[in-house]
């Protein structure tokens, strides 16, 4: 194995005061006492109301508008459409690279899908402008529809995902499947799904001149900078993004969305600050989501129960006018050993919003698909669902080859079957009944996500009082961030948490990489980490060079900096406070800066994922087929745990998501018009609390000396891997009855 | 939103008074009507609120052994009134399955009886719905339609009724008291809800400015306090509309049912009363062969109106269930999951 420099960390440097402590979220009171603004709470002075007129057909165009109406309606000031909206630099329908999307804002009068912006109509107060919208009574030339997975010319992708090639494949699938002795090919479906998160997308924004400043929700505040910079016309650094605190993303405030782009637009068209929120059912549209999928799985197993090809076809659907492609098959490469493994996507064109990343892309639904392909393949093969994950036990990663730069997978397994209980389960369906008759099934599912990384920088500043002041513009969607970033920055500069200033969520600052594929707390970690060791490394040069200091002569590497002093290594016993070292060097601060992004060597060489594997028991009644998951187990292996408490809780949130995958979660669209019929969060089913009675998260001890220096890799979305599946296994199991179509309703399980 | 007039009365007579007015409607908590109005769905001219009426949230206990319930009595505050909820078990076990904690805080008697129907076709505005403009046609017709009637339904609607509160009330033979610019009246909630026929936009009997001021339980209704039961099978374990509901309460004399009682919830635009399944179970022994022949009764006109075939052998299923349940015996305590098939089970092993 290759020596990589990267998985030294700097000596100087001691972890573990802060990380590795389960403190609790430091912007708790603040969000307890509803101290903490979000960006609809602010109120500028002068302030303006804005209000989205959307289409309510998914295809078409807008041929009239009663603009008059609306702007007679009092306490109207202004009604933007495409004969009036500002110009903008850009032509929002450019695409000049592939995380640029397309975006309606009023730039003609064709409608895409439904939900779609045509108006928006600005107020001085909120009740004027929707009221305002309402007005307007557009008329349309319809077309008809293009909805649903069948009917429509299907094509191969350029890239699905971030950029992963459409097909990938190592082996000869078809020779592995015509030597199998046990063969399987099942469809799976899962459906179109919104990301919801509880705060929808709001904006305030004002104008001074060419400089904007704007609150709003954001998980990737410098993308957005560029992005509206970009269409505006303006210097990014003009645009001042602040965004402390997000009511939730799951995606769908990575990119910057049109419906914000239209609430800086009416601002500068009235000349007045403006505020824009979504309402509920405005978010089924412009903002993203999940396509809904048809999976193919094709299985072969020898008589060992061990895999000999695995092929994993994808069939979805992406917008009329853009391209994202659910990249749902690509988890079938990194999990189970198979000499032979394929993966392919194809897409259709609907008359859709544009999908989006949302909550484990890729891997939610393909994991939901795979873990029950799996399951049906151990079934078929008369082995334990577990043993015989055992035995496809990938010891490198089936595509690459790579060895994993760690995998505590195996012991996932035993510590959740032995929390679990699993030995004790019945190999056949349908046998065991609780005292009150119910069907009890167990099932269990994979649990992967991969480790990444992207680029992100901070600034670590220590003050002649010995305290320091650590920042970027990190993204708090509500994982923790400023706990777990805020600790790391303590032990990055030898301090305790109370003697540094913590200071993010805003573009202001530097910029800490977008907060999504669960590697914020990696990128944004390795920055703060790396700010940090620079301002101790130059301190330690002042007094290592300094003959008048007890650590004179010691070097870099020989200095450890731990509560506000450095030590020598070597000898303990000599020891200088901060303070005393600046004061004696006349120097008021020191400054570094750090850089945290994937060391491209390492990630040659290495296959980098968090892993995890989820048993969950469900009850279903015998008669009504209603389920109820009264028990979830997940054990986790992520490397460095910075904050047990936090990441516990995006265990236990990711999981809750994947009983939400399993059993409710699903956009309803009819099929004739295009248009969301269950576009709130009373008929849009999450599970309530009553749904998850019992839920624990296991947290499996794992070092990763290879994917950064800190070890961290990724929490927030591996939870909603794994448990789909599992849930989906444990009602087979429970009942005997295979669904292979998400959500697993109750009309599913009703044998007539 | 669109302007309105916004009055308080605080006499009844003054209530019916403005009730009467054309466009006026009637507001109690507004945890149903103020969404149709943020949704465009109903665009009143006046809102009469309602909730400052004096004397019309009490629950009176009467003299016969029947009850009054006020027409403003918060559906929480009625369940866990405990008189009611021992003489009544069946009904504070439907309220509590209905909806979540604060909207059954909020929620009062009269505003459940009226809610609408949850039809998606209903409450989106630019889907043709017949209850909205009568003539414009039903576009829940060969659309999503899973959840639709399965009883009573025309070819002009088939949306359901998805009150909680009204199957053990229908089952229980409440009346609803009246008052309006005619008088006062009184009608059995069984006949209070109208079936969609041709006219699916007149949902109730009550005439412009009728205001229900209370609704009664005869003193019959206690008798079968210690067999009564509800039951309600949804799509999660809690905070969700019935997927079907039904209602069972039995009178024994020995060992042989004396007088049963049968709605269902969910499958019609009305509560749906079964009379002559009841029929098939007086003077039977509560067995199985009986519950299901009388849940065979109950659903023999069944039709699905859409993709919801599957509704009608679960409300078999559901009346069997909840006359085996009412037949067990009213659980001393009250459910930690009221009404839920899982009522019964611990979560934990
Ligand atoms: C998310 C959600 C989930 C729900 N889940 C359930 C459920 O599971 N089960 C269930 O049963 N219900 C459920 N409900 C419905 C809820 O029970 C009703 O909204 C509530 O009972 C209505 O009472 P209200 O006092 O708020 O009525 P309002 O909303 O004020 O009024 C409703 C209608 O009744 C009329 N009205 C009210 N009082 C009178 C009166 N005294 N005389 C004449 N007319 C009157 C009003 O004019 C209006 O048309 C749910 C509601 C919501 C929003
Ligand atoms: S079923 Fe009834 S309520 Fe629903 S759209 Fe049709 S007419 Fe309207």
């Amino acid at each position: 194995m290759p020596e990589i420099a990267l998985t030294q960390a700097p000596a100087h440097v001691r972890m573990g005061s802060s990380i590795g402590q389960p403190l609790t979220r430091r912007e708790g009171v603040l969000k307890t006492t509803g101290a903490a603004r979000y960006a609809a709470d602010h109120h500028p002075p002068g302030m303006a109301y804005a209000a989205l007129a959307v289409s309510s057909i998914a295809r078409g165009r807008v041929v009239a508008l009663d603009v008059a109406a609306a702007k007679d309606h009092p306490g109207v000031i202004a009604v933007m459409t495409p004969a009036n909206a500002p110009k903008l630099a850009l032509d929002p329908d450019a695409k000049l690279h592939p995380f640029m999307f397309r975006l309606d804002v009023l730039q003609n009068d064709k409608v895409r899908y439904a939900n779609q912006p045509i108006a928006v109509v600005v107020a001085d107060t909120l009740e004027a402008a929707t009221e305002g919208a309402a007005l307007l009574a557009p008329r349309y030339e319809t077309e008809p529809a293009r909805v649903g997975l069948d009917g429509h010319e299907r094509f191969a992708p350029q890239a699905v995902g971030a950029g992963r090639p459409a097909e990938e494949s190592h082996g000869d699938v078809e020779a592995g499947l015509a030597s199998a002795s046990r063969r399987i090919e099942t469809v799976y479906e899962t459906p179109g799904q919104y990301h919801n998160a509880m705060e929808p997308h709001a904006i305030v924004a004002a104008w001074d001149g060419d400089t904007l400043t704007i609150d709003t929700p954001s998980q990737g505040m410098a993308f957005a900078q560029d992005r509206i910079a970009g269409l505006f016309g303006i210097e990014p650094t003009a645009v001042h993004i602040r965004s402390p605190f997000l009511g939730g993303g799951f995606g769908s405030k990575g990119l910057i969305s049109g419906p914000q782009i239209l609430g800086i637009m009416a601002a500068r068209l009235v000349g007045r600050p403006v505020k824009l929120v979504l309402q509920r059912a405005q978010m089924y549209g412009p903002v993203g989501h999940r396509a809904p999928t048809r999976q193919t799985m094709r299985l072969g197993a020898d008589d060992q129960g061990r895999l000999t090809a695995l092929s994993h076809h994808v069939h979805t659907a992406t917008s009329a006018f853009d391209d994202f492609v659910e990249p749902a098959a690509t988890v079938s490469h990194a999990l189970y050993a198979s000499p032979a493994i394929r993966t392919s996507h194809e897409a259709v064109r609907i008359d859709t919003g544009t999908p989006l990343f949302m909550r484990a892309p890729g891997e939610a639904p393909g994991s939901a698909a795979l873990e029950s392909a799996i399951d049906e393949m151990a079934h078929a093969s008369g082995m334990d669902p577990l043993r015989f994950r055992l035995a496809n036990y990938a010891d490198v990663e089936p595509i690459s080859g790579n060895p994993f730069s760690s995998k505590a997978l195996r012991q996932c397994y035993e510590q959740g079957a032995e929390r679990f209980g699993w030995s004790r389960r019945p190999l056949a369906p349908r046998q065991m009944r609780d005292e009150a008759g119910m069907l009890v099934g167990w099932g269990m599912g994979t649990a992967t996500f991969p480790a990444i990384m992207f680029e992100g920088h901070a600034r670590a500043v220590l003050r002649r009082d010995g305290t320091g002041i650590v920042e970027l513009g990190a993204h708090d969607m509500g994982q923790g961030a400023w706990t777990a970033l805020a600790q790391i920055a303590a032990d990055s500069l030898g301090l305790d948490l109370g003697r540094i200033e913590f200071r993010s969520g805003t573009s202001d600052l530097p910029d800490a990489g977008i907060a999504g594929g669960s590697a914020h707390t990696a990128t944004a970690g390795m920055a703060i980490h790396g700010a940090g060791a620079d301002v101790i490394a130059r301190l330690a040069d002042l007094a290592t060079g300094d003959s008048r200091s007890p650590l004179f002569g010691a070097g870099n590497a020989g200095v450890i900096a731990r509560g506000g002093r450095l030590f020598r290594r070597d000898n303990e016993a000599a020891s200088e406070s901060y303070a005393d070292i600046l004061s004696r060097a006349g120097r008021d601060v020191i400054e570094g800066h750090g850089s945290g992004r994937v060391d491209p060597a390492a990630q040659a060489a290495y296959a980098m994922h968090a892993h995890g594997a989820v048993f969950a028991e469900v009850k279903v009644d015998p008669d009504f087929g209603q389920v109820r998951v009264t028990r979830l187990v997940g054990a986790f292996a992520a490397g460095t745990i910075v904050n047990p408490h936090m990441v516990r809780s995006q265990y236990l949130g990711g999981m809750i998501w994947g009983v939400s995958f399993a059993l409710h979660e699903q956009a309803v669209t009819d099929r004739r018009s295009g248009r969301v019929m269950n576009a709130n969060l009373a008929d849009y089913h999450v599970p309530v609390n009553a749904d998850v009675p019992s839920i624990e998260a296991i947290l499996v001890e794992e070092r990763d000396i290879h994917v950064n220096a800190l070890g961290i890799k990724g929490v927030g979305e591996i939870g909603v891997t794994g448990t789909a599946g599992a849930i989906a296994n444990a009602v087979w199991h429970a009942t005997g009855v295979r669904v292979r179509s998400f959500p697993i309703t109750l009309d599913r399980l009703i044998e007539p | 939103m669109n302007r309105f007039e916004y009055i308080r009365p605080v006499t009844v007579s003054e209530a019916v008074a403005a009730g009467a007015a054309p466009g006026s409607t009637y507001l109690a908590a507004g945890t149903n009507l103020l969404d149709l109005m943020k949704g465009g769905v109903t665009r009143p001219v006046q809102l009469v609120d309602i909730t400052r009426l004096p004397g019309l949230d009490r629950i009176e206990h009467l003299e016969d052994g029947g009850v009054r319930i006020g027409a403003l009595v918060r559906n929480a505050d009625l369940a866990h009134d405990p008189a009611f909820a021992r003489r009544f078990p069946s009904i504070a076990e439907a309220l509590l399955s209905g909806a979540s904690a604060q909207l059954r805080n909020a929620a009062t008697a009269g505003g459940n009886l009226l809610q609408r129907t949850r039809c998606a076709y209903f409450y989106d505005t630019a889907s043709a719905c017949n209850k909205r403009h009568p003539g414009a046609g039903c576009d829940a017709i060969g659309g999503d339609n899973r959840l639709h009637a399965i009883l009573g339904w025309s070819e002009h609607c088939i949306a359901t009724h998805p009150s909680d509160f009204c199957v053990p009330m229908t089952a229980l033979d409440a009346v609803v008291e009246i008052e309006g610019p005619q008088g006062r009246r009184a009608i059995p909630l069984e006949q209070f809800h109208r079936l969609p026929g041709d006219n699916p936009e007149r949902e109730t009997v009550l005439d412009r400015g009728e205001l229900i001021t209370a609704i009664r339980l005869p003193p019959e209704a206690a008798a079968f306090a210690p067999h009564a039961r509800y039951l309600k099978v949804r799509e999660r374990t809690s905070y969700a509309f019935a997927v079907v509901s039904a209602a069972a309460a039995l009178r024994f004399e020995g060992d042989v049912i004396a007088e049963a009682r049968i709605a269902l919830g969910s499958v019609a635009l009305t509560p749906w009363r079964p009379r002559s399944a009841e029929a098939t179970l007086a003077g039977a022994r509560p067995d199985a062969a009986a519950f299901r022949h009388a849940a065979d009764a109950a659903l023999a006109d069944a039709r699905p109106s859409g993709d919801n075939a599957f509704k009608i052998e679960l409300a078999r299923r559901i009346v069997v269930r909840a006359l085996t349940l009412a037949a067990a015996g009213t659980p001393a305590r009250m459910p930690a999951l009221p009404a839920s098939p899982f009522a019964g089970v611990m979560t934990h092993a």
